[in-house]
């Protein structure tokens, strides 16, 4: 009666592809107001006036919220960075980027709402603004150490010195904008002292103590409800600027206030990836023994809220090196706050380690796998812990294999069809796992069913279906006598649905929830929290890996890059549900595409403002740039931790980035060090 | 909310009643929706003109078709007689947009179609208010035109049809309250100049009625290429129309995302009348061409990517 491990369609899908599925933004409240959001225009700066008045009389108009009259919040309230300025939205006139909201105006329709805020006279003053990111910024630091933070193992200077080989490059990638596809929406209203949310995000708990903070409420003051997320990407994580407002706005009005942002303002006022600007110094012998790895990654942060892009992440792990040195450097600009977004720190990290390696094999003439065989580490050569599972080496002669690698030419620009440059190149990466602590309350009921509660999110990925899944094989029975109920904060501490922790998370508190019921002759509640058992969880180095294998086409004439074949394979613990796994590490394989040939968010050099904030200007690959793409699982089992599983919400994304770069490179002899690699880049 | 009125007449005269006075021609809505919804239109009067009688294609005396405003692209692109004799035009219109808007879009709103320049869509302009200025001069502009731009725009013509219909001199036919008229496509989109608010020679109100392509030995041996950031769904980076004719000694060619209209390429037409069509020749009839251009910082790769165009694609039409 296993469950785990079968291919199953999910549960929603039917809801979702007929349309009965509600998203945040559908759900019927009534008496409901609506509120549209105004943004800061100007980079930096004051709010001199907001004319409240020129819009206060207009047809259906309730009211404007500005930093006058809005409800005060916590400063305290954030996150695991600690407290987050960007949390504190109307409590004063400053203005820190473009796209900061400076108003709400709340009306009894979405059109008027928007009609008004259209026409709101809102006037600044202007302040010199610094949106400009360089990788030696005078305002550069150290960034917080939180996690990734810098080691230095070995002397690498000498391992240097006494190379063969040495590369040493520096490697850019842009910022890119999560755009999940469905808008940031929330609607929240006011029970007495309580206060009721519908949101979109990847965590209702951790959202929901953010929002008590806020409001200085006590967490059981504070009830909110994520039944479909269409998508977070990572910039749904936080309690966002919908929520915050629709609350302000729920208080002051007196009645339910839904506020969703509109596409260009989910560009400009949630998160991002941040630019950043990488540089690899790597030793070899001649051999292809790595002697050091050096990488010294350097991005942006707003003046609001500290962060990580913990880019070095992969370079303490996935190779042997005698000496490892990382140091991150963290530039604060007047910009959106960077937050993590689809692989953060490994995806644009592994674009820099991977296409370095691919720079030294290219020097040795060596085969890039082989290269990379080469320097399979036997313990975390950073840690020195051992690895709980390692079966990386199993992807790349599996990918190799099933790809065709071992028929390659390594030399390149030597295949041509037409007028047509052909190239392959493959990547090698890893997402580090883990779970986190979370609850789960499990209850026998009368008909022989068993009601599984616990506050997870599906954002789309199939949650609902795995844990059904884990729930029904943890309690030896069939997947029918499974009712699951999720995505809502008021069902106990719980992980959020982020950092590929989420189904580890839910699946041990699950499980140890189940155990506990099965002790007890499948009687009653229980309620299991795993904050004791992930204690006792030995230190490992723990990460799900990959081989990422690509084929591209570039036309010298024009610039044009298209990929032509895509094949992932994937170490990532036991697989729940391979039809969704599959289905989740192609679309991370998909993103990975787009951060290596589309995505890019552009800044007016004046003004400071992006300037494509929509999907006519910000582009993700479209159907007919999505290749024949494939994606297995090798067998793999990762210890210690129940059910064996480990993530699989990122690892598709990091690596495709590089191995797509270096398949360019094999196309065309030229190497792109810069994303997005667009034509004017490839142009001969 | 901006309230506007909303009429469906069934004849053209009804139509031209109904715009009498400030009212927008409504085709598929593809894009004046999309402006309004932006607030960078704001029309009072919309004249839905989808039920009038004007689409299809039909045959010129000429030898000639003779195109339908209210013909969808999508019919456009599959009508034989356009794939067999225009080829360049059922491939330019089949590399736009996607196939629902393709569905929806019509031949003559396709010609109207606004500059998809970021800052147009997103701040004032001296596209939308005369004497607000450039921003793209200054700023993000990799996607912007190389040639016959002023101070006052540089943004570009998004159009892939409006590339093949003046590759084939096409002339646009319209109507107005006085009686009909027409413009060649050529002089239908005016210089910007200190203007470029004026994207049209059409006359206040005129409806456009059908667009006439003229019969011709070079068209059914044309081809476009388009060449986009992405393989699908995207505003050409720079396009090209081209025919090409060694018996007629005839050659043709317009280019695309160059400028603030369709460009024809009458330089190096020109150039390669007076000589043999030779590869050659090809590449230095773009060098003439491109003299004219003027580049800004962030786009000089257009000036390479459309030599590079106009060469490739008529050596490929040279049998």
């Amino acid at each position: 009666m296993n469950a785990v491990g079968v291919a199953q369609p999910r549960i929603e899908g039917r809801d979702k592809v007929t349309g009965a599925a509600r998203y945040a933004a559908d759900v019927p409240v009534p008496g409901l107001a609506f509120g549209a959001v105004v943004l800061a225009t100007v980079s930096r700066g004051r709010v001199r006036d907001i004319n409240v008045s020129a819009v206060q009389d207009m047809p259906g108009v309730l009211g404007v919220i500005d930093h006058r009259n809005a409800p005060r919040l916590d400063p305290k309230a954030g996150g695991f960075f600690g407290p987050d300025g960007q949390l504190q939205l109307l409590q004063d006139e400053v203005i820190p980027f473009a796209g900061r909201p400076v108003a709400l105006v709340v009306a009894e329709t979405l059109e008027l709402a928007q009609a008004a805020a259209e026409a709101l006279p809102v006037t600044y003053d202007e302040e010199p603004h610094d949106t400009v990111f360089t990788a030696d910024h005078p305002a550069g630091r150290p960034a917080a150490t939180l996690f990734d933070e810098p080691v230095n193992v070995g002397d690498v200077e000498a391992e240097l010195a006494a190379a063969s080989v040495v590369i040493d490059e520096r490697y850019r990638t842009p910022e890119e904008h999560c755009s999940a596809m469905e808008p940031h929406s929330a609607t929240a209203w006011w029970e007495g002292e309580r206060l009721e949310a519908i949101d979109s995000n990847q965590g209702p708990f951790t959202v929901a103590v953010t929002l008590a903070t806020l409001f200085s409420l006590s967490p059981d003051q504070v009830h909110i409800r994520t039944e479909h997320v269409g998508g977070g990407f990572g910039s749904k994580g936080l309690c966002g600027p919908q929520l915050i407002l629709a609350a302000m706005a729920g208080r002051l009005f007196g009645r339910p206030v839904r506020v969703t942002l509109t596409r260009a303002q989910v560009f400009l006022a949630t998160a991002m990836r941040p630019a950043t600007d990488q540089l690899i110094r790597i030793g070899a012998d001649a051999d292809g023994r790595l002697r050091a790895i050096w990488h010294e990654p350097a991005f942006e942060i707003s003046t609001l809220a500290e962060y990580i892009e913990g880019c070095t992440e992969l370079t303490k792990t996935l190779y042997a090196a005698r000496a490892i040195r990382t140091r991150l450097t963290a530039v604060p600009l007047d910009i959106l706050p960077p937050y993590s977004m689809r692989g953060p720190g490994a995806a644009p990290g592994s674009f820099a380690l991977e296409s370095a390696m691919d720079e030294l094999a290219e020097r040795l003439g060596m085969d890039p796998l082989e290269l990379r065989l080469r320097n399979e580490p036997v313990a975390g050569p950073v840690s020195g812990l051992p690895f709980s599972s390692r079966n990386l080496v199993a992807c790349l002669r599996e990918g190799a294999r099933r790809f065709g690698w071992d028929t390659r030419d390594h030399r390149p620009r030597l295949r041509r069809e037409g007028a047509l440059l052909v190239g392959t190149g493959l990547a090698a990466s890893s997402f580090s796992a883990g779970a986190f602590p979370s609850s789960a309350t499990i209850t026998a009921e009368t008909d022989g069913t068993f009601t599984v509660a616990i506050g997870a999110t599906d954002l789309g990925t199939g949650a609902r279906t795995a844990l059904t899944a884990i729930a029904a094989d943890a309690l030896k029975v069939g997947t029918e006598r499974i009712r699951l109920r999720i995505s809502d904060s008021g069902l106990g501490p719980v992980w959020s649905a982020g950092g590929s922790r989420g189904t580890t998370s839910w699946a041990w508190a699950i499980t140890e929830a189940a155990e506990k019921l099965r002790g007890q002759g499948y009687g009653g509640t229980v309620t299991a929290d795993t904050t004791r058992s992930l204690g006792d969880l030995p230190s490992r180095e723990r990460h799900a890996y990959s081989a990422v294998f690509a084929e591209v086409t570039v036309d010298p004439v024009t610039g044009e890059v298209r990929v032509r074949r895509l094949l992932g394979m994937f170490a990532a613990g036991r697989v729940v549900n391979p039809l969704m796994a599959r289905s989740q590490v192609i679309g991370g394989m998909i993103g990975g595409l787009s951060m290596a040939l589309h995505e890019e968010g552009l800044r007016d050099p004046v003004s400071g403002r992006h300037v494509n904030a929509d999907f006519a200007g910000y582009h993700i690959a479209a159907h007919a740039d999505v290749p024949d793409i494939e994606a297995d699982f090798v067998p793999d089992y990762e210890p210690g931790i129940p059910m064996g599983v480990k993530g699989v919400g990122e690892i598709g994304n990091v690596g495709t980035a590089a191995a797509i770069a270096n398949a360019v490179w094999h196309a065309t002899g030229v190497r792109q060090r810069s994303l997005p690699i667009r034509l004017d880049r490839v142009l001969e | 909310m901006k309230e506007f009125a909303y009429e469906r007449p069934a004849d053209v005269r009804d139509a031209l009643i109904a715009a009498d006075g400030g009212g927008r021609y409504l085709g598929g809505g593809t894009n004046l929706v999309d402006l309004m919804k932006e607030g960078v239109e704001a029309p009072t009067r919309l004249v839905d003109v989808r039920r009038l009688p004007l689409a299809g294609v039909s045959e010129a005396p000429d030898g000639g078709l003779v195109i339908g405003a209210t013909t969808t692209n999508s019919d456009l692109a599959a009508h034989p007689e356009v794939r067999r004799r225009y080829p360049a035009l059922s491939q330019a219109v089949l590399a736009g947009a996607s196939g629902q808007l393709r569905n929806m879009a019509t031949v003559g709103g396709n010609l109207l179609q606004r500059t998809r320049c970021a800052y147009f869509a997103a701040q004032v302009c001296n596209k939308r208010v005369p004497g607000t200025g450039c921003p793209a001069i200054a700023g993000e502009h990799h996607n912007h035109a190389i040639l016959g731009w002023t101070r006052s725009c540089v943004a570009t013509h998004p159009s892939d049809m409006a590339v093949a219909m003046l590759a084939f001199d096409a002339v646009v036919r319209y109507e107005t309250l006085d009686g009909p008229g027409e413009i060649p496509l050529e002089d239908f989109y005016p210089p910007v100049g200190d203007t470029p608010h004026r994207e049209t020679a059409l006359p206040q109100g005129a409806l456009i009625t059908a667009v006439a392509l003229p019969g011709s030995a070079v068209s059914p041996r044309s081809r476009y290429r388009k060449v986009r950031e992405r393989a699908s769904y995207a505003f050409a980076t720079v396009s090209i129309a081209a025919g090409l004719d060694l018996d007629a000694g005839s050659v043709r060619i317009a280019l695309g995302g160059v400028a603030s209209r369709p460009w024809r390429a009458r330089t190096a037409e020109a150039f390669l009348l007076e000589g043999p069509l030779t590869p050659e020749a090809f590449r230095a009839a773009a060098d003439a061409e491109l003299a004219a251009a003027e580049p800004l910082p962030g786009n000089g790769y257009k000036v390479r990517l459309a030599g590079n165009l106009i060469e490739t694609v008529l050596k490929e039409l040279r049998p």
